[in-house]
């Protein structure tokens, strides 16, 4: 999968969990928690499905690179390209 | 003191979902039980239980996202609360709304969190797949699932709690809001139970050989209280919700009245005097009766009608001679009995919530609905069958008992009386 690829899978993975009236809004600076109001209880599945969705393996200490959309969108791409 | 009355109700049935479905479903006499595949393929001995069945469409209008993080038992608590809720003519909750601070949930259960333990915690760990359980495991097999997730989508600030006592917990919970409110402790309770559908949650039942075998060919006919071919309990899953509320709060917002609650008590036999694990101490159920009767100030002449336990099983004619000593009425002067068990089967832990749901409609709407399959009954309590409906039969009732009683040897019984 190309960046744009891995984009547009990836956005439509976390509008199942966004918690904000217009998800068209959402960019690559968006903050998962903070501006899309995820629901925090719900970030280890957005991982889960991450792992399933781009078949890649997300350890824990590699989360924190979830909380910025542009960031886990860039980490999908490393990861899978060396995959 | 406070006078405690109900407002709204709520019911997912195996017959119907919905209070005006469920009220036709009653009236008509209409069984909710069917062939379930799964229970053949897995080698239970009863092939037969009853199982909601809630659309696609129903399901998603009432859940929404919370589809992904639920199972049956908190789908059937939710969809019952929220009508209950609708029902009772209170405003439609919004995420981002006041904590409403003068309504409590109890909502019983005893087996909630048992399909999703069988389909994903046990397999998953077993096959060291912890990491992948996700974050809504625990919130799905804690005892808690349905109350917690009511309360949340309600915006509940009252207690949120969940009573357990097997096959009573529907009673006791509806018995526990009435002490809550009579002691002046919270305005309103959402008070029910709920149980999932689920094999797990029969397979001990159905290995106990309390189920029903000799009917799978024949599911409707499967559950038989009072019958002497009662063969054993056909299991069920569903949720009622009943708003219970003082009748200040409910006088103040002009709110519909159903029926006020009376009175009622919650006790135990002590597993003593043949009270077992699986057995009611006759005492003890006596006792029970007698205590509600007192609480609520009733006369035993005044009672009009009992919705019994009555499972279908050996237990049945041992419940109809408890329930005549407590009111000290003989079988043939006995109220108007009659067994919703016989058309939903045995819901166990929300088996209490939804007959008392059925017990105030029937009371509000003027009927009792058929006992079915009873047309052979039981000779040893004979003199009781002319005081049992076989067809929809319009009867006044303004006093009715609903009695449950549960393994454990747990009794809890409550009393109703119409609003007029």
């Amino acid at each position: 999968m190309n960046r744009d690829e891995i984009h547009k899978s990836f956005l439509e993975l976390i509008r199942q969990y966004v918690r904000i009236p217009d998800p068209s809004v959402i960019t690559e600076s968006s903050l998962l928690v903070d501006d899309l109001k995820v629901n925090s209880t719900r970030f280890v599945d957005i991982i889960l499905e991450a792992e399933d969705r781009f078949k890649i393996e997300i350890r824990d200490d590699e989360m924190q690179r979830f909380e910025r959309v542009g960031d886990a969108i860039d980490f999908i791409c490393e990861r899978t390209v060396h995959a | 003191m406070n006078r405690v009355v109900i407002t709204g109700l709520g019911i997912v049935a195996p017959n119907a979902v919905g209070l005006e479905a469920f009220r036709l479903a009653l009236c008509e006499g209409r069984s909710g039980l069917g062939f379930v595949p799964q229970m053949k393929e897995l080698d239970f001995g009863c092939h037969v239980a009853g199982i909601p069945q809630i659309s696609d469409q129903t399901a998603a209008a009432y859940l929404g996202p919370l589809l992904k993080t639920t199972n049956s038992s908190m789908r059937y608590a939710l969809i019952a609360s929220v009508d209950c809720w609708r029902d009772a003519g209170l405003p439609p909750p919004q995420s981002d709304s006041d904590v409403d601070w003068s309504t409590a949930a109890i909502i019983g259960s005893s087996l909630g969190g048992l399909d999703t333990a069988g389909e994903l915690v046990v397999p998953e760990t077993n096959a060291g797949r912890v990491r992948k359980l996700g974050s809504s495991a625990i919130e799905r097999v804690m005892a808690s699932c349905a109350t917690a997730c009511v309360s949340g989508l309600l915006g509940l600030g009252g207690q949120a709690a969940t009573n357990s006592s097997a096959c009573g917990t529907g009673t006791e919970a509806i018995v526990n809001a009435y002490w809550m409110i009579r002691e002046d402790r919270i305005d309103r309770v959402l008070a029910g139970s709920t149980e999932p559908s689920s094999v797990y949650a029969w397979a001990g039942l159905d290995s106990l050989r309390v189920t029903m075998r000799k009917s799978n060919d024949q599911p409707q006919a499967a559950s038989r209280p009072l019958s002497a071919s009662a063969g054993g309990l056909v299991p069920a899953g569903g949720a009622g919700i009943l708003m219970l509320e003082s009748l200040a709060c409910a006088q103040s917002r002009r709110a519909r009245i159903y029926a006020e609650v009376l009175g009622g008590h919650s006790n135990g036999g002590g597993q003593r005097n043949g009270g077992s694990i699986t057995a009611s101490n006759p005492e003890g159920v006596v006792r029970c009766v007698k205590r509600s009767l007192e609480a609520a100030k009733i006369n035993p002449s005044e009672v009009d009608y009992i919705n019994g336990h009555l499972t279908g099983t050996a237990g049945d004619t041992k419940e109809i001679r408890c329930l005549s000593a407590a009111l000290g009425r003989s079988l043939a002067e006995m109220p108007w009995v009659n067994s919703t068990k016989s058309l939903i089967g045995h819901g166990l832990a929300a088996s209490g919530s939804m007959e008392s749901v059925a017990t105030v409609l029937q009371m509000v709407h003027g009927f009792l609905h058929p006992s079915i399959n009873c047309e052979d009954f039981h000779p040893e309590i004979a003199e009781l069958a002319p005081r049992v409906p076989r067809v929809s039969t319009p009867v006044p009732c303004r006093v009715a008992l609903k009695t449950s009683f549960g393994f454990g040897d747990v009794n809890s019984c409550v009393v109703f009386r119409r609003w007029d």
